[in-house]
């Protein structure tokens, strides 16, 4: 069953044109890739998926139910987690609270059950930590619980972003190039994890990546857009080949050979 | 219990308070230094909560304080005492002992109310915008109060004496400073009960990054009207408490000078620091108080100690650190339980 499904998407900031005319679908448990070069529009399509654009035309579709207009809070509700291009921790909590926090929907109680200490409290309070501590076990982020995130190499800051977004439980998962600033050793670590997530947690992912080697390991499909419009959609090696994504990625092709060197 | 052992000190310094100021020990001038600590205290937590916690710069807490003093006065003359302006009490003054409370709670909330003339708006707009926005909802509240005859206008509200003289001839015992104590307790355990709940932290995440808060699942919304209503509901219940232990109250006392006189409470303690707030309140009004022989000089040398800290510890006294955290041993000694389980 597609559990995401875009029609017709189109996003304007004033007169420039972002996204236009989008439409994919993803089906569960699908490993997708969203690819496309500097200024495509990639992280626009994720902001105006998890709600924080409305868009301008066009409809989102989040299993089965249009979540055009609800607000972000409200859209992760329904079972969609993302992490930034830039890591967006919370950097005063700690790597605990970071993400007992991302559990905030779930929590059930209000400010007079905290203030009070109800049994309603302790209960939903006991919730959130073990789940919390679920993640970070199966993370291996242990050893930092209790760290701040600011104070962790980027990798582990990547790794517990992920963690944040896995709290929520989500059915989605959206990573916003989750292998941008990392070194070799750390992207290894990645391809490792994002499949294994997959598996572990059973649920759809989809990604934003620059880095070749993610995507060609980690993506089953992938679609590309260039100018905020689709260029081409199909399996890694289909992409490889395809001649308008090389373009758009490197520009017109040379005709070396005419020059006749 | 070793987790109520706070509580209880604080209990039973309160009781010991009580007890020498009947038994004149503590004379009045000093029991009125304790009604200002206990009222700077909930003044400095409440506006921490704001400032501190969830990072908005909010400048008009003294407008919340007079909502709460002058709806609390009002409710306080027309119940319970025969004012020029009211006419006889609706109800029997003896009546003001148990009521008391809740003339206190009623200015809370509507001080809490008027917290939405600024939570609204912190849907839209954040940081020095918002601190207009404080600073406007101030001299709103400042200028209608101004313009209410009925309550006084410019000249002020008086006969909160009165109140407390009825409670007095019931039960006598130093009835405001009782219930300073109390508000001041109750302030610091709610505010420390909330932010340290992972609902209430949701605040702080907004502090750190509103956009990651609201997609990840905070309804920063909600959370911005929790938490303004909340602060400013407690200046109310300060305000209220600050009428009675006067007596009297005018527009000209909440001014953005009181404003600006918690925040520096606030800022001297330490932003997100509780204890950090209610070390520097009861530290900057003794201080306050004890310079007061050195009659205008007093504003050179408070305000160049203010300097001179801000120069060697711009953070503040504790600076997003709780007396836990600088002395560990204090942790164990309450008994608290480390955050995760080996």
């Amino acid at each position: 069953m597609a559990i995401l499904e875009i029609s017709e998407l189109t996003h304007f900031f004033g007169g420039l044109r972002a996204v236009y005319d989008l439409n994919m679908t993803l089906e569960g448990g699908e490993l997708m890739g969203l690819i496309g070069p500097n200024g495509a529009g990639k992280t626009t399509v994720f902001n105006l998926v998890s709600g924080f654009y409305r868009p301008s035309e066009g409809d989102v579709k989040f299993r089965g139910k249009s979540i055009v207009g609800l607000r972000p809070h409200q859209v992760t509700a329904l079972g969609m987690a993302r992490t930034f291009q830039n890591i967006r921790l919370w950097n005063s909590l700690t790597v605990f609270d970071n993400l007992c926090v991302s559990q905030h929907h779930l929590l059930g109680y209000g400010f007079l059950n905290s203030v009070l200490r109800t049994r309603k409290f302790h209960e939903s309070e006991r919730k959130v930590r073990k789940t919390a501590e679920e993640i970070i076990d199966l993370l291996g982020i242990r050893h930092y619980a209790l760290e701040l995130p600011k104070n962790l190499p980027y990798g582990l800051q990547r790794r517990v972003e992920i963690g944040r977004a896995l709290c929520l439980r989500p059915k989605l998962l959206m990573l916003d190039e989750p292998a941008a600033g990392m070194n070799p050793g750390e992207v290894d670590q990645l391809i490792k994890l994002i499949r294994w997530i997959r598996d572990e947690f059973k649920l759809t992912i989809w990604l934003i990546e620059h880095h070749m080697r993610v995507v060609m390991n980690v993506c089953e499909r992938m679609k590309v857009i260039d100018f905020g419009e689709e260029i081409a959609e199909g399996t890694p090696s289909e992409i490889q080949q395809n001649r308008r994504v090389i373009q758009a990625y490197l520009g017109e092709e040379e005709p070396l050979h005419a020059h006749g060197s | 219990m070793r987790r109520n052992i706070p509580i209880l000190g604080y209990a039973i310094l309160c009781v010991l308070g009580v007890v020498l100021a009947k038994a004149d020990v503590l004379d009045l001038y000093m029991q009125i230094i304790l009604m200002f600590i206990g009222i700077n205290v909930i003044l400095s937590t409440s506006l921490n909560l704001v400032n501190g916690y969830m990072g908005e710069f909010s400048v008009g807490h003294a407008g919340f304080m007079a909502v709460g003093a002058y709806i609390t006065s009002v409710l306080n003359i027309l119940l319970f005492t025969n004012s020029s302006v009211f006419g006889p009490p609706v109800l029997s003054p003896s009546s003001a002992l148990i009521l008391f409370p809740l003339t206190l709670l009623a200015g809370g909330v509507g001080a809490a109310l008027a917290g939405l003339l600024v939570a609204v708006p912190s849907f839209r707009t954040r940081g020095d915008y918002l601190a207009i926005i404080t600073l406007a909802v101030n001299y709103i509240v400042k200028s209608s109060i101004e313009n209410m005859q009925v309550i006084g206008g410019a000249r002020g509200f008086m006969g909160m004496s009165n109140v407390i003289n009825s409670m007095k001839e019931v039960v006598d015992l130093p009835w405001t400073l009782i219930w300073v104590f109390i508000s001041a307790g109750l302030t610091v355990v709610i505010l420390q009960k909330f932010v340290s709940s992972t609902y209430g932290k949701g605040i702080i995440a907004l502090r750190d990054d509103e956009i990651a808060a609201e997609i990840m699942s905070v309804n920063t919304q909600r959370m911005k009207v929790v938490a303004f209503m909340l602060s400013s509901g407690l200046a109310g219940i300060a305000g209220g408490l600050f009428a009675h232990v006067l007596g009297y109250i005018n527009p000209g006392t909440f001014t953005i000078m009181k404003s600006t006189e918690v925040l520096v409470m606030v800022y001297l303690g330490g932003m997100g620091s509780l204890s950090g707030s209610v070390l520097s309140a009861i530290g900057l009004t003794i201080v306050l108080e004890a310079f007061r022989p050195l009659q205008v000089y007093k504003w050179v040398i408070v305000p160049l100690l203010l300097i001179l800290l801000m120069l060697f510890r711009p953070e503040g006294i504790m600076g997003h650190r709780e007396l836990t955290d600088v002395f560990p041993r204090l942790r164990q000694l309450l008994g608290l339980k480390p955050k995760l389980s080996e």
